[in-house]
């Protein structure tokens, strides 16, 4: 058939993967079909960027199989700085495309808390998984890399928080790549239900110098009712990845989400983060921070779009941009029709190192309602030389009080994060990347 | 004994000149208060001392002990031991106060010779406690959302852990209510001694109510025009600019407002 040739992949190729997880009929179904979407779909279109020439369907082999880990000192030094081995109760570590390590507490059992990885989920939890996989948030024929990534799911995590239950400590997850042939295809899908509370922090971790596959990463998270969910990413993916990423939420009544994301791959990178406020009264905080790089390629597109009269949306982005990286950063508050009392809100700042370096802040307001709320802030720019005077004006370096006005201004993720490790490691990454 | 010696200064900003020949010798153990009305060049004087990116120095000297200043870099200025409490200092989000102020006393110190956090801290939480300044101050952004008088304060506060040979201080009366200019003051007079010279910019006496200034200096036109003691500051607080305009034969006075 012709119409797989611009795929990676045949239908025979999805079926056998299939079979040899169990998977499900459903699922396995959910799979064929979504390939045979995904050859007559389109591309998705993110704007002011042309990925036309992007490769984003060739790789050495779909799947990896690497060592699980015996124990959590086999992890390589990048990634056990993050984890705190004598607190952390509940964490899960993938490597490559194998769950490698998974440690649950018996409260969370207790509970009634689901935390394991994705595929083991399709077995085991079928019922709810089916209820939410890509059925609310995402849609699996949005485009070509939705349908694409919904055949090719390889990875990823399931939470699920009953109804009133609180959990008090994050729940860790850590994706370690360390095979260049390997492909990211990781579903992640959270669910809070009615009055629940979560908090979920996942880092992307390469210790490879140069990928060859494809990161193909879709989340999504489901807030109930009056829910609260906290979402910390660090994303660090080595450059060779063609990256797109799509972290989504949708919210009902009085739900709350922060998403606190620190995109820092080497890759070239698609970002896209939208929050649907569904609810009334429901409320998305959306902190961003990026650095760009080398000859990177980066659109970041964070969205909050209002349905739920009384919502609240909130949008920073600071990016940092240097040697000869493009960025494009859009911001959008979208607010419906009926939506009043709505409020959208956003800053994005852009600071550039260097004369070459590219970055475009690009604030949307669409309102389809009078009675509302919104307000926007952007700039792009240099390192203020009025700062810089007044830091050195104590005896600090230039260096050193560029170094300290950058970090200030990449802090607002940072902060937010909630493990130590996670921060101290994004904070040791922008280091890295800014010198 | 160090020595700061200002020499036929003259500086320019956006290409007008502002200073036109400005001399000046401060000792360590010596308070200098520099009055005058707006547009006359205090600011600027401070500003290009420090090294103000926006200022050139056209002609004229800034030695420390023989050293060149003007050569220098802005830090570098600053570790030779010069200080400007900022008339507007800069907001940085993102940067603690104890942060900085810690990135800047580790400047001045070698590599594997930084100060110990709990000295520091001790230092800190005492200098803050003396300001009257709270303790929160110091886990807050740097001057960020800071009211007029906490900047002040804080001004001060870096003062006091920096600890610097010479330090200028720029309108840091200006915004101030009597109890935080008291609480300024005091900071100020605490540093007094062997070490230390000041040169205070302002335009009001009531400063020198609380800081009492060996030399006084009036500036007009971009040159210090007349020098004496204390009681010059009371004479002008008495009789304003006009007699000294009369006695030196200086027939207007600039109108615009300061940079």
């Amino acid at each position: 058939m012709t119409v797989e040739l611009n795929l990676p992949v045949t239908v025979q190729d999805v079926r056998s993967f299939s079979e040899a997880n169990g998977e499900p009929t459903w699922f396995a179904e959910l799979r064929t079909a979504a390939l045979d979407k995904a050859a007559g779909l389109d591309m998705p279109k993110p704007d002011r960027t042309n990925i036309t020439k992007w490769d984003f369907m060739n790789f050495p082999t779909h799947t990896v199989v690497s060592e699980e880990l015996t124990s959590l000192d086999a992890l390589p030094e990048e990634a056990r700085g993050l984890i705190n081995l004598e607190s952390q109760e509940n964490l899960y570590i993938q490597r490559n495309n194998t769950p490698a390590f998974i440690k649950t507490s018996q409260e969370l059992a207790d509970k009634g808390v689901i935390f394991t990885d994705m595929l083991t989920a399709v077995r085991e939890h079928g019922e709810l998984v089916q209820k939410y996989f890509m059925t609310e948030a995402v849609k699996v024929d949005e485009h070509k890399l939705t349908a694409l990534h919904a055949a090719l799911v390889n990875g990823g995590v399931f939470v699920y928080v009953p109804k009133n239950v609180v959990i008090e400590q994050p729940l860790q997850v850590v994706f370690l790549n360390d095979n260049a042939e390997a492909s990211l295809y990781n579903h992640v899908l959270v669910v809070a239900e009615a009055n629940a509370a979560v908090t979920y922090v996942e880092t992307y971790i390469s210790t490879v110098e140069e990928a060859k596959g494809q990161a193909n990463i879709i989340s999504e998270v489901i807030v109930q009712d009056n829910a609260q969910v906290i979402y910390g990413a660090v994303d660090v993916l080595a450059k060779g990845y063609t990256t797109y990423v799509n972290r989504r939420a949708r919210l009902a009544r009085d739900a709350k989400v922060d998403w606190a994301l620190g995109l820092m791959n080497d890759s070239d990178t698609i970002s896209e983060n939208i929050t649907h406020l569904i609810g009334d009264g429901s409320h998305a905080d959306t902190k961003t921070v990026v650095v760009g790089r080398g000859e990177q390629k980066l659109n970041f597109t964070t969205e909050v779009r209002h349905w739920g009269k009384n919502s609240n949306g909130h949008i920073l982005k600071h990016g940092v941009m240097k040697d000869a990286a493009q960025s494009i950063f859009n911001g959008i508050g979208y607010i419906e029709h009926g939506a009043t009392k709505a409020d959208a809100q956003q800053e994005s700042r852009v600071l550039m190192l260097s004369e070459k370096a590219r970055g475009d802040a690009n604030p949307i307001l669409l309102i389809d309602e009078d009675d509302v709320t919104a307000g926007h802030a952007a700039s792009v720019g240099r390192v203020d030389p009025l700062q810089l005077y007044y830091l050195m004006s104590r005896g600090i370096s230039k260096a050193e009080a560029e170094r300290l006005v950058i970090h200030g201004f990449l802090a607002p993720v940072v902060t937010q994060l909630p493990i130590e490790g996670v921060q101290k490691q994004l904070t040791e990454v922008i280091e890295r990347k800014v010198r | 004994m160090s020595t700061l010696v200002i020499k036929d200064l003259h500086v320019e900003i956006d290409g007008k000149e502002i200073l036109k020949g400005v001399n000046l010798t401060i000792n360590t153990n010596e308070i200098h208060a520099i009055m005058g009305p707006n547009g006359t060049g205090k600011s600027t004087l401070a500003s290009a001392i420090m090294g103000h990116p926006k200022y050139e120095v056209t002609s004229g000297t800034v030695e420390l002990d023989g050293e060149n200043v003007l050569e220098m870099e802005v830090d570098e200025r600053a570790q030779a031991g010069l200080f400007l409490a900022m008339q507007y200092p800069s907001e940085i989000a993102g940067v603690t106060n104890a942060d900085f102020l810690r990135s800047a006393i580790n400047a001045r110190r070698e590599e594997g010779d930084e100060i110990s956090l709990m000295k520091f801290i001790r230092e800190l939480d005492k200098n803050m406690e003396f300001l009257e300044m709270h303790e929160d101050m110091a886990q807050r952004y740097l001057n960020e959302g800071f009211s007029g008088g906490e900047k002040k304060r804080n001004e001060i506060l870096q003062l006091m852990m920096i600890k610097p040979t010479f330090a200028i201080l720029d309108e840091i009366d200006s915004g101030l209510d009597i109890d935080a200019l008291k609480v300024v003051s005091k900071g100020i007079n605490a540093m007094r001694g062997e070490g230390f010279g000041c040169l205070m910019i302002t335009h009001y006496q009531r400063l020198l109510n609380y800081i009492t200034p060996d030399h006084v200096h009036v500036m007009m036109q971009g040159r210090v025009v007349k020098s004496g003691g204390e009681e010059l500051a009371q004479r002008l607080e008495a009789e304003g600019y006009d007699w000294i305009k009369k006695e030196l034969g200086i027939e207007e006075e600039t109108e615009e407002q300061e940079a």
